[in-house]
């Protein structure tokens, strides 16, 4: 099936250029960054993760996302999602890619990374998160090309995947939920200890990913004859606006049990997320555009006319994209060093190398989305789909 | 300044070679009789239930934190980076950022600008070890929580796991940068690389040899700083703690920290 990726448009290849330029720009400064070591970034003593967890952090969700699509076809047998399972499920797996090349820019000797497996230690999340991880990128990689195998030769899957397909589903929610424990476990990072984390993570996992499943169905549909199907459009849509309800909601009640309570710890870090502390404000103007842009995005999606037009309907999906990417790709992670143990502060700017390798992981994660979407879609364009 | 540093490694290595293969043959002889590898401490080291440090903050002044700073940096190569990359075991802070959430608005003058010593508390419960993924830090059985560098990968979920600010990462390679400047460093103790994480071992390099840990050594006239077992009830930690009030850092966080002041 692989073969269908070598021939292709123009356009398609010189899409894959772009990438492969970008990853190849990426791939130096991570050259660079393992010569110099991570001074080369703008983390420090007091915010020790930066841009590279955070990208982490969102794209689990976005892996995550599949679920919601795989789950309604699979489990309730809404057929209009029969067409597309297959684009969330290689969307899963880019992200998947992406999350583990940021965990390995990120660590400072990437040379021992071995020694998870070699030393395993159950009491770390970070050892389960591995291993969930590992686990969600091989089953999506194996569902996706046994379906669409199948699907090639214009026959049923076999049996036997159904238990895997099964398995994937609680198996995403698990990913999101190891990730957010990542965070919620951690005694004196204040901003980070809540018990609806994981709920959060999951929410807004399933607005931003399947808006991002949206915007690539009608990509697709532009380029390719494959029609991804307006009803399947419109259903995802529906999942997006309930998802972003609720994150909002979520948002809302971190938001009074800091402020009703008024216990410092527990109102810092929205402080400075939206007015700033101390005079350090750097995450002011990210935060307000995150909630600007969400509650836009709301209310946009909340109207039937807007969210059946399925150009108003791109416009609200990349705002709940980025509105979401900002909350957890900017400010949910950076903000919980700050203030840091002394109660001072210090503020984090990424570096150019720094901001280099994460447009080459972002490249290098769409390169295998361009093949293996392209893949996918001359299938369903040999079969008539 | 390559010459230099390949000398101190020469010596390094020269010094280390003979210990090595001795220990590195007999380990070999017991895994290959199925033995555990069982570590019975030099006759002379300092051996303990529950290693503890009182600081006695009414002792403290400039000088003194300085002295026991001065011996830490030297007795473990730690680089003096100015930045915001700073590595750091034992450093002074003022009493609202040690004890942040238990200022009271009205402190003693006396109190508040004291330079009180901070370093890691070798907490009961460890956060920081229950995170790591390749248990590169991990907890002694005397209650030390230990730091392997060659087997940290660096992933720094430690550092977001301790609440005390006690970790310090090598950004850049201190070898190639703080140690061309300055006087080399002490050749018994090892330099780390870039990319690990590090942090005070309350001098286990030192009690193993019957030694206290050097930042006390450092103060030992002033007993501003006094190290002992928490679970002897005639160590004179317990004395302390007997006859003075001593509060913790953060004790709210149930790390259960096992560094006391008494203020
Ligand atoms: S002070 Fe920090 S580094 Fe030291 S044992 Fe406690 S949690 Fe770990
Ligand atoms: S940085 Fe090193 S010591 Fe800290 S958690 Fe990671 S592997 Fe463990
Ligand atoms: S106990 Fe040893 S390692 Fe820890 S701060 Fe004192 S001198 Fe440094």
């Amino acid at each position: 099936m692989l073969e269908t990726a070598l021939k292709g448009s123009k356009k398609y290849w010189l899409l894959l250029l772009v990438l492969v330029v970008l990853h190849g720009i990426g791939a130096s400064a991570f050259l660079y960054q393992l010569k110099k070591g991570l001074t080369v970034t703008g983390m420090s003593r007091d915010v020790s993760w930066g841009i590279y967890i955070a990208q982490f952090t969102f794209l689990v969700g976005v892996a995550a996302s599949a679920v919601m699509v795989v789950l309604p076809y699979y489990l309730h047998n809404v057929k209009e999602f029969g067409k597309i399972t297959i684009l969330g499920e290689f969307l899963a797996v880019a992200a998947v890619s992406m999350c583990l090349m940021f965990i390995l820019v990120d660590l400072g000797k990437p040379m021992r990374m071995l020694n998870v497996i070699l030393h395993p230690t159950p009491n770390s999340v970070l050892f389960w998160d591995m291993i969930v991880l590992n686990g969600y990128l091989f089953l999506n990689i194996v569902i996706g090309w046994v379906v669409l195998s199948a699907e090639r030769k214009e026959i049923p899957p076999p049996k036997w995947i159904k238990p895997f397909i099964y398995v994937s589903i609680p198996w995403a929610v698990s990913i999101h939920t190891v990730t957010a424990f990542l965070y919620a476990g951690l005694p004196g990072r204040h901003f980070w200890l809540t018990a609806i984390m994981a709920a959060r993570f999951l929410a807004s996992a399933f607005a931003a990913g399947p808006a991002l499943l949206i915007l690539l169905c009608l990509i697709v549909r532009k380029v390719s004859k494959f029609d991804p199907g307006k009803e399947a459009i419109q259903k995802v849509s529906k999942i997006v606006l309930y998802a972003m309800i609720v994150s909002i909601f979520f948002v809302v009640l971190e938001l009074f049990t800091a402020f009703y309570s008024q216990i410092p710890w527990h109102m810092q870090g929205f402080v400075y997320n939206f007015v700033g502390l101390h005079g350090k404000s750097n995450l002011v103007p990210w935060s307000w555009a995150f909630a600007i842009m969400a509650v836009i995005a709301t209310l946009m999606l909340l109207v039937p006319a807007i969210r059946h037009n399925e150009k108003t309907l791109a416009v609200a999906c990349a705002l709940v994209f980025i509105s979401l990417w900002i909350e957890k790709g900017v400010t949910l992670v950076i903000t919980g060093f700050i203030p840091n143990p002394f109660e001072t502060i210090t503020q984090y700017v990424p570096t150019v190398p720094e901001l280099a390798i994460t447009v080459g992981v972002w490249a290098t994660g769409f390169l295998v989305l361009t093949i293996l979407y392209k893949v996918a879609v001359s299938v369903k364009e040999e079969i008539g789909a | 300044m390559e010459r230099s540093r390949r000398r101190f490694l020469k010596i390094l290595g020269i010094s280390t070679l003979g210990i090595g293969t001795i220990s590195s043959v007999d380990l070999l002889a017991m895994v290959g009789k199925g033995e555990e590898p069982a570590y019975t401490p030099e006759p002379d080291a300092l051996v303990g239930k529950r290693w503890a440090l009182v600081v006695d903050v009414k002792k403290l002044d400039e000088e003194t934190t300085q002295k026991a700073i001065e011996a830490c940096n030297r007795a473990h190569n730690i680089p003096h980076f100015e930045d915001e990359e700073e590595i750091k075991w034992i450093w002074t802070d003022e009493y609202e950022h040690v004890f942040p959430g238990q200022e009271a608005t009205y402190l003693p003058e006396e109190i508040e600008k004291k330079p009180f010593l901070l370093l890691c508390n070798h907490c009961a419960n460890p956060p920081c070890v229950r995170v790591c993924p390749t248990q590169a830090t991990w907890q002694r059985a005397d209650g030390i929580v230990m730091m392997d560098q060659h087997r940290c990968i660096g992933c720094r979920y430690c550092m977001a796991g301790c609440p005390f600010g006690a970790r310090s990462f090598n950004w850049k390679d201190a070898m190639n940068t703080y140690w061309k400047e300055h006087e080399p460093p002490n050749p018994t103790y090892p330099v780390r690389g870039k990319g690990v994480v590090e942090k005070c071992t309350l001098c286990a390099e030192r009690l193993a040899e019957g030694k206290i840990p050097a930042c006390v050594e450092a103060v030992q006239d002033s007993k501003a700083i006094v190290f002992g077992d928490l679970e002897d009830p005639n160590s004179e930690v317990r004395q302390l703690l007997r006859e003075h009030f001593a509060i913790r850092r953060k004790p709210e966080l149930g790390t259960s920290p096992n560094v006391y002041y008494i203020v």
